[in-house]
């Protein structure tokens, strides 16, 4: 077998109790809230809707007879349920939020502003497109930034997420390789610290995928890439900087060895935040990168989704991008939707519709309102805050690559734990007592006990130092021996550490009407 | 610079405390002929109301659906959306806060897909549904893809009353990996014809209803004869209000169920963001692409929710994952659950009777115009007609009077020889004044 | 029984098979949740997939250790894939081979063999 042991235990151990309890289940302000199945009423209602005719008309019996089982929230009632929700969650506003390759940076509010504009909240994807030339100029522009941003020709916006941008670009080369008798090839090159997508991805467009080795100081092994750059390779899939925060010092004699092989080069852009204005990966020999507006331009990541992946192409690449794009041509702009020309060789639509506007008027919006010198700015003040935070921590934690600088994000490993008796899980799992969020976890698979942390470009130096104190006085309770501090933790979160093992062997993933309800408060429990 | 805190002082000191003495030292590693020293050809940095009047003017160049009377459907439906909605995803900690892999300071979030993942269940007619995907174009694809997993056999077979770009993506996404797509030709009352399409080899059989051309179906017949060669039958629904009037895709015989949500909750925002609802058999959960939300208890015995079966996700599964997709559409979703918490049963109900009811007036004005055919013979709250000439150049006409007309079937279809059909759809925004206005422009182009 | 560097255990009675993890491999492993285990009838050789145990955190293939067909997998863990982690070299077995080589058994490490092997990690 091949085992992926991560070494993480998926149920909590024996709680300890955190001390006084009250007598209903809330803590403090904090209400234990009910499901809405066990709030709402089955008949009530928090919309008033204009009385229609309500005859089923001709449908007979295509008409709904039994019940769907939904309950109604009169308006207050929603209300007070979802914002008693909202309070059991961690956000970028309220702290620093370091997961490393997340890019958790602040979500200007002018952004939402301006995509809830009319003008484009209110526009149907398939109105006519005289009357959404507004809309489409937006795309045309939006591209324009992403293309000089990249150095590169082309840009597909309609990927809706970094993985699905991914596939996109995979598509581009398969059909590349294919219109130039290329189809033969079959493996897809991947360095054991890329992101879990990158060989799902390859794997899903029938690629094989063969590992590349990592060298002593974090980067691609450039020999080893070399020896297995057969005729047989369609590509290589680099992350760049890398999953470690590093930038990869031989990108370019990379980009010049697989082309020499006749293979693509596919550039993972999740961390294209670290070098946006100062670096064009079109100068790095990039044939395809996607761009997560979600990490780079500040587009909210809502709780997982919606992302956006719009993926820049190559010269070699342009001519199969997928349908939508935007052309401007005397009479305004024309969306081409349909490759109605015989000639044409894109390789078909990655979704219904043109992308995610909303996604790209808010990034339009973070665009203008840093210019080509704050863009910069921003790449600059997220490398500077990594590495502030890296000098900060090297004293209590250990750096898993010591030597040189990291880029947006810094690793560390778990040495500095050796013979504390406490995992990453559990420093992380205190970090929440301490009010920050963890950081990724466990992530990339090279380093042991991997802490990686992305602080981004918009945290100040006070909060920043506020983090760093908090975890050199955690890591000095860890090797102080407070084991009952990190095994226990999270005391002070909403919830303590949840049975992971038990959601999964038998899993419940709707609410049943046998369902225990509203969970009795611990002392009603014994 | 508003976005960014550091000072001039701060990033002298930081850099004295990383030991460095200036921020290209920490780009080091990048090659000498891949740094940019100069700025790029872009404008410069701008403040809050110079990109506010960019913006405005852009929009401005647009005509909102809400701007008049507007018919438009085909996959994208506008509805009224109450303010709670918006209001409470604009929360911050719904906002700005990442997928819940910390579930001890995410169940706001974790608990919020819990309900989704029910109301999803519920409305589907089946057992279990995910925590959102992409969209219902990407959520098709998914379900084709996940047939292959199930039954290993390569061929889906779609109806010709899919949505075209539905069944494109379905082509592109599912192709890739593999799968043989069969499209049938586009055609009003297309579901028939899918039953001697279905054979040994079949993994899926993909049938839409309300259908493209608003079509609503009667799917048992199809759900039997798939069950009986041992395919899945996928029901793809493009406007989730119709599940408040007509019987659920798991009462008609459905395995997986996929849906467009943006109907509930969301704005039409030019075609994206939206969210794709996934729904399918308790039997099939393992195959189920995308994220799940479970029920579990943590370490003091109380009930809490977590992301569970994950690895089917590819952040572990990496090139064995059931899918590579790593988002699901979690504002989107938020906002369709608050929705549909505040409508409720009665709610739902009452806005699809709604729907129907202003479809069957607009219906019985159309019909009332010379040289007008209705093709559709049952629908919910979008129908196909039949027009003297080309719809989209009678949709061009009908701007000039005010009229968004519709959406013409050529658009979404340019090789189907139906140049002369459009797809119209109204909802409870369409008032009578609306559907007259379009009438009599109708008639006066017609004419 | 005898084992493989895989953490696999392998039991011979006439000519069929039985096929497990081995203790270490269900420690190392954490909470198992879920086994796919092989169909009756299916063809396998040595290295092939034979089934796929999951924990929480992780997803591990399972090597055929030796060449044959599967004429029994272990159904009693569809709901009780626990039995992995209480009795993984009794109860918590994944499949039964009817093997074609008995040589490919013998070829296998012995406990000492095994042992010696865990000591070298």
């Amino acid at each position: 077998m091949t085992m992926q042991n991560v070494g993480r235990p998926t149920r909590p151990q024996a709680a300890t109790q955190s001390g006084h309890t009250s007598l209903t289940g809330a803590r403090g302000l904090l209400q234990d809230e009910a499901l809405i199945f066990e709030l709402g009423g089955w008949d009530k209602t928090g919309v008033d809707l204009a009385p229609g005719d309500h005859d089923a008309s001709d449908l007979g019996d295509l008409v709904r007879a039994a019940p769907i089982g939904l309950p109604g929230l009169s308006e207050p009632e929603a209300v007070r349920h979802y914002v008693r929700l909202s309070q059991k969650n961690h956000a970028i506003d309220l702290a620093l939020y370091p997961l490393g390759s997340c890019t958790m940076k602040h979500n200007p509010r002018l952004n939402e502003k301006m995509a809830r504009l009319a003008g484009f909240a209110d526009l149907h994807p398939l109105a006519p497109q005289s009357t959404v030339q507004g809309a489409l100029a937006l795309m045309d522009r939006l591209a324009h930034w992403l293309k000089t941003l990249t150095g590169m020709p082309a840009v597909a916006l309609s990927p809706k997420a970094g993985a699905h941008g991914e596939l996109c670009g995979l598509l581009a080369i398969r059909a590349a390789h294919e219109a130039n008798g290329q189809g033969h090839r079959r493996t897809v090159l991947v360095p054991t610290s890329a992101h879990g997508t990158n060989p799902a991805t390859a794997a899903f467009v029938g690629y094989s995928v063969v590992e590349i080795a990592q060298t002593d100081d974090g980067r691609v092994d450039i020999t080893d890439l070399a020896a297995k750059l057969s005729p047989d390779v369609a590509a290589i899939m680099v992350t760049n900087p890398n999953t470690c925060g590093l930038f990869e010092r031989d990108v370019i004699e990379i980009g010049r060895l697989t082309h020499e092989a006749g293979a693509y080069f596919y550039c993972d852009g999740a961390n294209f935040n670290a070098i946006v204005g100062r670096v064009r990966p079109g100068d790095l020999g990039v044939d395809a990168m996607h761009i997560n507006l979600h990490k780079t331009f500040s587009t909210p990541h809502g709780g997982g989704g919606p992302g956006a992946g719009p993926v820049v192409l190559s010269a070699a690449l342009a001519p199969f991008a997928p349908a939508p794009w935007v052309v401007a041509g005397e009479g305004g702009f024309k969306l081409v939707e349909e490759t109605t020309d015989e000639a044409a060789q894109g390789f078909g639509r990655m979704s219904a519709f043109h992308g995610q506007m909303g996604m790209f008027v808010r990034a339009y919006a973070y665009m203008l309102s840093h210019g080509s010198d704050g863009l910069r700015q921003v790449a600059e003040d997220a490398v500077l805050n990594a590495n502030y935070i890296k000098a900060k921590l090297s004293p209590v934690m250990t750096p898993a690559f010591p030597d040189g600088p990291c880029m947006h994000e810094a690793l560390f490993d778990d040495t500095w734990l050796e013979g504390t008796d406490i995992t990453t899980l559990d420093f992380a799992k205190a970090m929440i007592d301490e009010g920050f969020h963890p950081m990724t976890m466990y992530f990339p698979l090279v380093v042991h006990g991997a802490m990686l942390i992305e602080p981004t470009e918009t945290e100040s130096k006070l909060e920043l130092d506020r983090f760093c104190d908090a975890l050199t006085a955690l890591a000095q309770a860890a090797k102080g021996g407070d084991v009952e501090r990190f095994k226990g933790a999270p005391y002070l979160a909403p919830l303590r550490r949840l049975d992971e093992t038990q959601a999964a062997r038998k899993p419940r993933l709707t609410w049943r009407p046998d369902d225990k309800g509203v969970s009795p408060a611990p002392l009603a429990a014994e | 610079m508003r976005y960014l805190p550091l000072t001039p002082a701060d990033r002298a000191e930081m850099l004295a405390t990383i030991g460095v003495g200036t921020i290209d030292d920490l780009f080091s590693d990048v090659p000498e002929a891949a740094r940019r020293r100069d700025l790029f050809d872009l404008p410069l940095h701008a403040g809050e109301l110079e990109v506010e009047r960019e913006l405005s003017g852009l929009a401005a160049m647009n005509r909102p659906a809400g701007a008049g009377p507007f018919f438009c459907g085909a996959g994208a439906y506008r509805h009224h959306v109450p303010a709670t909605v918006d209001h409470i995803i604009q929360r911050s900690e719904f906002l700005t806060s990442y997928t819940p892999y910390q579930p001890e300071i995410a169940q706001g979030t974790l608990q919020v897909l819990f309900e989704f993942q029910t109301q999803v269940a519920a409305l589907t007619g089946l057992d279990v549904a995910n925590a959102s995907m992409y969209d219902g174009s990407t959520a098709c694809a998914e379900a084709v893809m996940m047939s292959q997993r199930v039954t290993r056999r390569k061929k889906a077979v779609l109806s010709g009353g899919l949505h075209p770009q539905y069944a494109a993506t379905t082509q592109t996404i599912a192709h890739a990996e593999g799968m043989d797509i069969v499209r049938q030709p586009a055609a009003i009352d297309a579901e028939a014809a899918v039953l001697n399409a279905i054979d040994a080899e079949t993994a899926c059989v993909v049938v839409q209803t309300p259908n493209v051309f608003g079509v609503v179906t009667d799917v048992t017949k199809i759900a039997e004869a798939a069950h009986a060669a041992g395919a899945l039958l996928i029901v793809v629904t493009t406007e989730a209000v119709s599940y408040g009037l007509l019987k659920s895709p798991g009462e008609m015989g459905a395995d997986i169920a996929v849906a467009e949500g943006q109907s509930i909750g969301n704005g039409l925002n030019f075609g994206g963001p939206y969210v794709g609802l996934f729904a399918c058999r308790e039997k099939l959960v393992r195959q189920m692409p995308g994220r799940l939300c479970g029920e579990t208890v943590d370490a003091e015995g109380r009930r809490g929710f977590v992301l569970t079966l994950s690895t089917r996700e590819q952040h572990i599964r990496r090139e064995k994952a059931t899918s590579n997709i790593c988002t699901n559409s979690g504002l989107c979703a938020l906002a369709f659950t608050i929705h549909l918490s505040l409508l409720g049963e009665r709610g739902l109900r009452e806005l699809a009777a709604l729907n129907h009811s202003k479809a069957r007036e607009l219906r019985d004005a159309l019909a009332a115009v010379p040289g007008v055919e209705i093709l559709t013979p049952r629908f919910f709250n979008e129908f196909a007609i039949r027009l003297k000439g080309d719809a989209a150049a009678v949709v061009e006409a009908l701007l000039a009077d005010g009229v968004v007309a519709g959406v013409p079937f050529s658009r979404l279809n340019p090789h189907a020889g139906m140049d002369d059909v459009l797809l119209v759809s109204a909802t409870e925004t369409t008032t009578s004044e609306h559907i007259q206005a379009f009438a009599s422009a109708l008639a006066g182009r017609t004419a | 029984m005898r084992f493989t560097k895989d953490h696999e255990w392998v039991t011979l009675e006439g000519d069929v098979a039985t096929v497990g993890i081995t203790a270490y491999a269900a420690e190392q492993l954490g909470d198992v949740v879920f086994v796919e285990v092989p169909e009756a009838g299916k063809a396998v050789k040595t290295g092939d997939n034979l089934a796929v145990v999951e924990s929480v955190k992780a997803a591990s293939d399972i090597y055929a250790p030796v060449s044959g067909e599967v004429i029994e997998g272990n159904a009693g863990l569809g709901d009780a894939p626990e039995t992995v982690n209480d009795q993984p070299e009794k109860a918590g077995w994944f499949a039964k081979i009817k093997i074609a080589d008995q040589a490919e058994y013998e070829a296998l490490m012995d406990r000492a063999a095994y042992e010696d092997f865990l000591q070298s990690l």
